[in-house]
């Protein structure tokens, strides 16, 4: 089988610069990444195709091997529009992440930030509840340091109790 | 045995709507379930015992429904005489408990449908459980039991107790459950089979077998779900916060039933498997630790609900011992116990809930008194810790007794029986101390405390106990058919001359065993009366190990870990993602590659013989790639990536491709416009804001991963060893598909689905553009240039320019108003400083012919380079040239069909395409060659799969269409509504020469400014 080392080569440039685009903050950077990535793997299909040849235009005196493989000349046609459309849907984003924030670049997510910065603790896991010694409680229970009756007590533990100690997290907001 | 859990599950999905009708009282009508199958239970009892022992068919009762015949899972159901007296246990205590919460619950209860509901399916699930002949169904009743348990614990929903209790009994016995299933797949594919009465057929040979590493591992897993069940230390912890549950739910879950499934299990599996390496160290080690360690605790506790919880806890770890024992006496006893349990249990349970429903209190250090205002409830609950303590003539001591005559046998018979013997004696005094200190905490009258308020109890509300200590009563005086029930299970013990099983009775004579009873209760009761030392000496002794409060410690590490990774890796920055991911995709193909160290495979060439010129056209993309990665203008960086893709062109047609290079060339040219037209707003600077130490990491990893691929497809390529598919394609399109162009026949016929795949992709992205751009609705609403006034759009507001720029305005102004024909339809909507003369007199000699060009294109293509994709890129840069000459109203004339129409019309004439001839009879996308003559044209060969090409033409149009109504015209109008701040940026990208979308130079300095207003308002 053949290989064509300067189709592979300049693949390869390709590639590395896409990378090297790819992993920029800025979206149009990102996106010219994008589509050399798109142009390098268009050669890399058309590698695979062997020798050139002659254009598949079919001929009765023309042996099949005679011409470039048309299989991954098809696929690449295939190829070459969806990029174009992918480019244009990209070109959108793009505006519209200028219209909306004024920025042509990608943010860290600040909600992955929040999450990474989470304490552990958790309301619902970790507060202190108190004793109960009754389903039908007459009673007063401590909690924490003021006493309530029991059965407020227990209908105060819903979302925005006071009975539960309120953690940095806002477990008792 | 279907038709029992069929009922019992129907009628608790009603359940729901007889508590809105009837209220409380419905849960009688919840009680005559379980009622009536246990009087149907009792009938079946001829029967089950009906047969001989050893004949393999005792009687028991079997119903199998093929489930899932490839899972070997089958709806089989065994009542042998285990299963039976389970049942007994578990639809009369069921009964009874419904039947309790009649007059437990308050109509105006919240969710009372619910718990009805889910308790009387408990009930279902547990009876399908202990019948259950299929491992795997076995564990789909127990994981439905394990579920039903959460939701009752969790009955009182707002209270935060409940929840966490809930949580923590899911979680603990989920997590065993889990356990159990592999151990039981284990056993299940070892056997070759998952009925268990199979397997414990095949259990000798399993055990001795070449597999009996395998079944060893397979029965410690089982036990360990086992454990966690029934609440065995170390798991036993999440038992006592199940008590959070309503008690009618304690009693019966926690007391009688569920905890019971891994006593069952055990008692199930020991017939066969008491002999395995692991068996009796297990159960023996933590039965005996738990019922201890139960035994304990219970003493150390001041609410009653806990006394009995921890009690229960410390009879489990004590019937998990007798169960397990696998001697025939002591099956018969752990039968004997696990019923006795049930009832005692149960009563006390139903006690305690009364006392808390009357007092509103379980507090031993506030009731006080209680014995003199409920003497029917005293009584009723003296019988059960009566019988809980081991005291004659009851169901516990009968039990009890039997227990202590099989530890002795069993100690004459091995070296750890004497350790074991204490230890059960010791626990037996524990037992017998919480016993005292539970009657005593909650019916003694204590100086010092006041007599607790005390509401009479209805009858009723008592009935329920009541009837379960007449049981415990009954059982104790005449335990002869409990003894006749057990007697079948107990003799599968026996193996070959071994003695029977003994018998239960109420008097032995007097024995060692009535001893050790006799020394239970003397050293119980002083431990009663010594309570104050003992609980000073439980008050010395440090809290060491606290099972509850390692599994909160454990949870919380998870919680910790949890947070740490997440924050480690889910750092929120793209490039961290992409790195790790790019890093990965090169480091593992590298190291195969030097790790395999395989040879470059032969046919490795640099010139190709055929096109010499790939080298120059290479370095010429290469240099373009390189230059857009330095470029720091964004327009220049486009132009650069641009030149790459012209020289990929370039490449296609020297390697022979000219269907590609004339694709690549248009559709470059078409990208061009849409990023010029769509970053006119944006500034002109491009900087590389990551800092040096990235920039290295992303030359290595771009370099890196471009070497890899380099390799990688070296390899791949010269992997192959057949001849290509491909080869065929010549003749398949000319004779199949009727065409010479072989890529296009391909593209419409051979891969027609492909295609069609790929359209869709396109009318997706082109609706996606317009979306973004236009947000409301898809933009098919320009209006015509009919409503506006000439001469309007686009207007520049500001006066400034150099004297040249004037005079070019001027001149345009003259032009402008010229009163001849416009060369463009909408010319004169724009503003004069936007046209430009050539360009309007070009496009008008040019547009049709671009337009015919491409209709050629799409025709031809089936035989020359070309087709729907050529084709429809040239009409979309013919429409762009128009747009860029009159602007968006022109646009608006040359495309009367909106271009959603347009997406529509092209994806249904391809689906048509497609469709006709499966109607026709054919298959879909099959192509038919019409051979005809026309007049004018002359013999024509028209092939059916062109209209399909049709097809992808329109579709190319339309997203051609939509690229440039919504990155172009609705962009320019965004600009117009908002001339104060952006005038001076988009009028200067707009002035040269009247192109909408500008010339990238010209567009810079203008751009700078925009930059500095959007900066300074934002």
């Amino acid at each position: 089988m053949s290989v064509n080392l300067t189709l592979l080569t300049v693949m390869g440039a390709l590639y590395a610069c896409g990378i090297y685009l790819l992993l920029e903050r800025s979206l149009t950077r990102v996106l010219l990444g994008l589509m050399l990535l798109a142009n390098a793997t268009n050669l890399l299909i058309l590698a695979t195709g062997g020798y050139a040849g002659l254009a598949p235009l079919f001929d009765k005196d023309t042996a099949a091997g005679d011409y470039n493989d048309p299989l991954p000349q098809a696929l690449i046609l295939t190829s070459i529009v969806i990029s174009f459309a992918v480019t244009a849907f990209m070109l959108g984003i793009i505006y519209r992440t200028w219209v909306l924030a004024r920025q042509d670049e990608i943010q860290d997510d600040a909600e992955d930030r929040r999450v990474a910065e989470t304490p552990s603790f958790d309301a619902e896991d970790d507060s202190v509840i108190p004793v109960e010694t009754s389903e039908f409680p007459l009673a007063t229970v401590m909690s924490g340091d003021r006493a309530v009756r029991a059965d407020k007590a227990a209908s105060e533990e819903q979302p925005g109790s006071l009975n539960v100690d309120p953690s940095p997290e806002g477990g008792g907001e | 045995m279907i038709t029992v859990l069929a009922v019992h599950f129907a009628v608790a999905a009603v359940a729901p709507l007889l508590f809105r009708k009837f209220g409380r009282n419905s849960f009688f009508a919840l009680a005559a379930v379980p009622a009536a199958s246990f009087i149907w239970l009792l009938l079946q009892h001829d029967e089950v015992y009906s047969g001989t022992v050893y004949s393999g068919s005792d009687g028991a009762i079997t119903e199998v429904i093929p489930w899932i015949p490839g899972l070997q899972l089958e709806l089989a159901f065994r009542m042998d005489a285990l299963a039976w007296i389970m049942s007994l246990l578990v639809l009369g205590v069921g009964a009874l408990v419904l039947v309790y919460c009649a007059r437990y619950f308050k109509d105006k209860d919240d969710y009372l449908g619910g718990f009805g509901a889910q308790l009387l399916a408990f009930a279902g699930a547990m009876f399908g459980l202990v019948t259950a002949d299929d491992l795997l169904l076995l564990f789909i009743f127990w994981e439905l039991t394990t579920v039903l348990s959460y939701l009752l614990i969790g009955y009182a929903r707002t209270r935060l107790s409940a929840r966490r209790s809930a949580l923590q009994a899911l979680v603990v016995t989920t997590a065993g459950g889990l356990a159990m299933l592999v151990g039981l797949i284990m056993l299940g594919s070892t056997a070759g089979t998952y009925r268990i009465q199979a397997i414990m057929d095949l259990a000798p040979a399993l055990v001795a077998g070449p597999a009996g590493g395998v079944v060893n591992a397979a029965v410690v897993l089982i036990l360990i779900g086992a454990i966690t069940k029934s609440a065995l230390v170390p798991f036993h912890f999440w038992l006592p916060g199940a008590m959070a549950a309503p008690t009618p739910v304690s009693a019966y879950l926690h007391a009688a039933a569920m905890v019971k499934a891994g006593i069952y299990l055990v008692a199930r599996l020991a017939p066969g498997f008491a002999d395995t390496a692991a068996w009796l160290p297990i159960v023996l080690g933590l039965g005996l630790a738990t019922m201890l360690v139960g035994g304990y605790r219970a003493l150390r506790q001041t609410d009653i609900k806990l006394i009995l919880a921890y009690g229960t806890v410390s009879q489990l770890g004590f019937m998990t011992m007798v169960v397990g024992l696998g001697t025939p006496d002591a099956a018969l006893a752990g039968i004997a116990l696990l019923l006795a349990h049930g009832l005692f249990k149960a009563t006390l349970f139903l006690v305690v809930g009364i006392i808390d429903h009357q007092s509103g209190t379980r507090d031993i250090r506030e009731l006080s008194g209680v014995y003199g205002s409920a003497r029917a409830l005293a009584v009723v609950a003296a019988i059960g810790a009566a019988s809980m303590a081991g005291v004659p003539p009851l169901a516990g001591f009968v039990a009890k007794e039997s227990v202590f005559e099989a530890f002795l046998q069993y100690k004459s018979e091995t070296g750890t029986g004497p350790w074991l013997l204490a230890g059960v004696v010791l626990g037996s005094i524990l037992t017998f101390a919480y016993s005292a200190r539970f009657m005593w905490g909650a019916f003694a009258l204590k100086p010092g405390v006041e007599p607790t308020a005390f509401k009479p109890v209805k009858p009723a509300f008592l009935a329920a106990p009541a009837i379960l200590s007449l049981l415990t009563i009954l059982y104790g005086l005449w335990p002869a058919p409990v003894d006749a029930w057990i007697q079948p299970y107990a003799e599968l013990f026996v193996h070959g001359s071994e003695a029977p099983p003994g018998h239960l009775a109420l008097w032995h004579g007097i024995t060692p065993a009535l001893g050790l009873t006799a020394v239970t209760f003397v050293l119980g009761l002083a431990m009663f009366y010594g309570r104050n030392a003992v609980a000073r000496l439980q008050a010395l002794v440090p809290g060491w190990i606290d099972s509850d409060r390692a599994y909160q410690q454990t949870i919380g590490a998870l919680d910790d870990t949890a947070v740490w990774i997440t924050g480690r890796t889910q750092r929120g920055s793209l490039f961290f993602y992409l790195s790790v991911i790019l890093t990965v995709a090169f480091v593992l193909p590298l190291t195969a590659l030097l790790l395999a160290n395989k040879p470059l495979p032969p046919g490795l060439y640099v010139i190709d013989p055929g096109s010499p010129l790939q080298l120059v056209a290479g370095a010429g993309i290469v240099i373009g790639a390189l230059a857009a990665v330095r470029a720091n203008k964004r327009f220049l960086a486009v132009l650069m990536v641009s030149v790459t893709g012209y020289g990929i062109a370039m490449m296609f047609a020297l390697q022979g491709a000219p269907d590609l290079a004339l694709t690549q060339m248009l559709v470059e040219t078409m990208i061009l416009v849409a990023f010029v037209l769509a970053m006119r707003s944006l500034p002109p600077g491009l900087r590389d804001r990551t800092g040096g130490k990235y920039r290295v990491i992303r030359v290595v990893i771009g370099l890196a991963f471009g070497v890899t691929m380099i390799f990688v497809a070296i390899h791949a390529l010269g992997a192959r060893v057949a001849p290509p598919v491909s080869l065929q394609f010549p003749q398949l399109a000319y004779e199949g598909g009727g065409g010479l162009n072989v890529v296009n026949v391909t593209l419409v016929d051979i891969r027609a689905w492909d295609t069609f795949g790929e359209i869709s992709v396109l009318a997706l992205a082109a609706t996606g553009v317009a979306s973004l751009i236009f947000v409301r609705g898809r933009g098919d609403r320009i209006r015509t240039s009919a409503s506006v006034a000439e001469g309007t759009v686009g207007r520049r507001t500001g006066a400034r320019g150099s004297t040249r720029e004037d005079a070019a305005l001027a001149m345009n102004r003259r032009f402008a108003a010229a009163t001849r024909d416009a060369w463009l339809v909408a010319g004169r909507t724009l503003a004069p400083e936007r046209r430009s003369i050539i360009f309007e007199v070009v496009t008008r000699l040019i547009f049709h012919s671009m337009i015919v060009f491409s209709i050629y294109l799409l025709l031809a293509g089936h035989n020359l380079p070309g087709g729907g994709f050529a084709g429809g890129l040239t009409a979309g840069l013919a429409l762009t040239i128009r747009y860029l000459a009159g602007g968006r109203f022109e646009l608006r004339e040359a495309t009367p069909v909106g271009a959603g129409t347009l997406l529509g019309i092209g994806l249904a004439t391809a689906a048509a395409a497609g469709m006709t001839p499966l109607l026709l009879g054919g298959e879909v996308f099959q192509s038919a060659i019409v051979e005809l003559w026309l007049p004018v044209f002359g013999d024509i060969k028209f092939v059916t799969s062109t209209i399909f090409d049709i097809g992808v033409y329109v579709v190319v149009v339309g997203l051609a269409l939509d690229v440039l109504r919504s990155l172009g015209a609705e962009i320019d109008e965004h600009f117009e509504e908002q001339p104060e701040t952006t005038e001076e940026g988009a009028a200067e990208d707009q002035d040269s020469g009247g192109f909408p979308g500008g010339v990238p130079a010209g567009s810079a300095a203008g751009s700078a400014d925009a930059e500095t207003t959007a900066k300074g308002r934002t």
